[in-house]
């Protein structure tokens, strides 16, 4: 698939969330926006999944521990086949099975139950470690916010995977520079990140995580040690009156404002 | 007569718990043990000696032990993730909570030297909530063994059955009480001894107290009823119904804190379903002062000798007499 492809994809999953968001009257639209591009070119590009076979045991992994972008991931999972698209519909409606974070027990394509921050990196080690002690031969990701870095369990684990030496793990950082009541500088900064994650043993690639050419490249590259990927995002990317912007974490669209993201989102469609 | 007359031998449960998952590790290559720099005391040195690489250490970090337990589920392993059972639980419940019940994770959650085994070192290191805790999620059983042979059942059953467990051992030595060759079954207690004056419920390191303290009941010319309840969760419904009904007065006894273990699950049962006289005898929602969990037993009022006595008052207040 080539870069304007996914670029496309991309923007129709941007739409759908979007949609779904005003829809339900509740979302984390900001951070959806900042991630879908990288859960594009996961989902279409760089994982090895059999959508028909959710569980088979030579898949990839991915994990979203920012799980409360749950939304972009369903999106995302439907527009590959793991369920049904006109069940986004249903997002947070009672009895859905697409509540706010996401749940392996109920959706296809799901690896592990995240929510509160700071769970998946632990998972994703323990799934990486896995494949070294079995032989197996997947790769496993991780999607963590930038704030989401503030739980010491992700430094639990992040120096867990180097003493490991699992070259099997890759995980990106969505540095939308913004957490839920600010920014990040102004809470807890952790930036930079590249040379913590040195200090501990990582090998390091810093992108433009809005970028497809940027992205593809950098979940595709092998190296002999945990690699993480700092991906500079905007949080509401592709919207314009929401990128950058603490307010629209989980701020909903009113009207006048979700038609005017409609036609940006649908103008390059 | 079961009475207990001589010392019997003790025994350490965590060699019954290792014994079995070396046995099991040798034919099933999937099996692994998890640890937070817990090998002495989780007893894993000879698991390490067999198999150095399926021992994963993750050190000192149980937030990241019990998430990595459930991503080596994932990658189709069969984890026994060990470790102090008040940090396991403690620092680690959320990750117990999300990533191994919700998630319904196929990870043995292994909580060593519960209770208050470590006595002298505080109530920091006693694990006297974790009844509480661990019952309150869901898809989670919830298992105390009262001696080795109960171990070794419930950690056979442990790794065939097909979903997230919490085996709640204590390094304080107790004596066999179940017979050779006990199947462990979840959710169904042990009657070790009928009676029909009272019922004294137990799990773990109280149960032979119970059967000592029946033993004292009995001298009296009072018999008890004693029911092994390793099972928390799910709470076996039927026998407290029954002991309800048929001997009209419960007492419960655990290295717990009085406040929601089992003692807690079964009045739930006793109150919605057979109320009858009751009392919860563990520690009472406080922080232990200092001693060993022998001492601190007694001290809290569950000698057998006073276990006796509670039961006495109890009989005498379900037949109006206190």
């Amino acid at each position: 698939m080539q870069p304007n492809d996914l670029e496309r994809i991309a923007r129709q999953i941007r739409l759908r969330d979007l949609q779904a968001v005003y829809d339900a009257g509740a979302g984390h639209i900001g951070g959806e926006m900042s991630a879908i591009d990288i859960l594009t070119a996961l989902y279409f590009q760089v994982l090895r999944i059999w959508p028909e076979q959710p569980k088979h045991p030579d898949r990839d992994r991915f994990i979203l521990s920012k799980g409360h972008v749950a939304l972009a991931l369903y999106v995302t999972l439907a527009k590959r086949g793991f369920l049904p698209e006109d069940e986004i519909s249903t997002f947070l409606k009672p009895h859905s099975r697409l509540n706010g974070h996401p749940n392996c027990n109920k959706v296809p394509g799901v690896e592990t139950n995240t929510g509160p921050l700071g769970h998946g990196l632990p998972v994703a080690v323990g799934i990486a470690k896995a494949a070294k002690l079995t032989g197996a031969g997947y790769h496993t990701y991780v999607l963590t916010g930038d704030g989401e870095m503030q739980e010491g369990s992700n430094w639990e684990a992040i120096s867990s995977a180097a003493q490991f030496g699992l070259d099997n793990l890759t995980l990106i950082i969505d540095h939308n520079r913004f957490q839920q009541g600010a920014a990040l500088k102004d809470t807890n900064d952790l930036a930079p990140f590249a040379s913590k994650l040195q200090a501990f043993g990582w090998d390091v690639t810093e992108i433009d995580g809005n970028a497809m050419s940027e992205i593809i490249p950098a979940l595709q590259h092998r190296t002999t040690r945990p690699h993480c990927i700092v991906a500079h995002t905007n949080k509401g990317h592709g919207i314009s009156f929401m990128q950058d912007t603490v307010d629209w974490h989980h701020k909903v669209p009113n009207a006048e404002q979700y038609k005017i993201a409609l036609a940006e989102l649908s103008e390059v469609l | 007569m079961n009475a207990v007359t001589t010392p019997a031998k003790l025994h350490d449960c965590r060699d019954a718990f290792v014994s079995v998952l070396e046995r099991m590790a040798a034919d099933n290559s999937k099996i692994v043990a998890v640890c937070n720099d817990s090998v002495g005391s989780s007893k894993l040195g000879g698991f390490k000696a067999k198999w150095p690489e399926r021992l994963v250490n993750v050190g000192i970090a149980e937030q990241n032990m019990v998430g990595v337990g459930a991503g080596l589920a994932n990658g189709g392993l069969l984890p026994f993730v060990c470790g102090a059972s008040c940090f396991l639980t403690g620092r680690s419940l959320e990750q117990v909570k999300a990533d191994i019940a919700y998630s319904n994770a196929n990870v043995k959650l292994v909580g060593i030297s519960s209770g208050m085994a470590y006595g002298e070192l505080g109530p920091t290191h006693h694990s006297i909530e974790d009844f509480a805790w661990m019952r309150v999620l869901p898809n989670l059983p919830v298992i105390a063994p009262c001696d080795s042979i109960e171990t070794a059942a419930a950690v056979e059953w442990a790794a065939q059955y097909e979903g997230p467990v919490f085996l709640r051992l204590s390094r304080v030595g107790v004596p066999d009480l179940l017979p050779p060759g006990h199947i462990f079954v979840p959710g169904k207690a042990n009657l070790l001894r009928d009676g029909d004056a009272i019922t004294l419920i137990a799990n773990g390191t109280l149960t032979h107290r119970m059967m000592k303290a029946a033993a004292i009941l009995a001298a009296q010319g009072i018999e008890a009823r004693v029911l092994n309840m390793a099972t928390v969760r799910p709470i076996d419904v039927e026998a407290v119904i029954a002991a309800a009904s048929d001997t009209g007065a419960i007492l419960t006894a655990e290295e717990h804190s009085t406040f929601g273990g089992l003692g807690s699950a079964i009045a739930e049962v006793v109150v919605a379903e057979a109320p009858v006289p009751m009392k919860i005898l563990g520690v009472p929602g406080i922080f232990a002062p200092t001693g060993s969990a022998e001492f601190l037993l007694d001290e809290f009022g569950m000698s057998p000798d006073a276990i006796a006595t509670a039961a006495q008052a109890l009989i005498a207040r379900k037949t109006g007499r206190a």
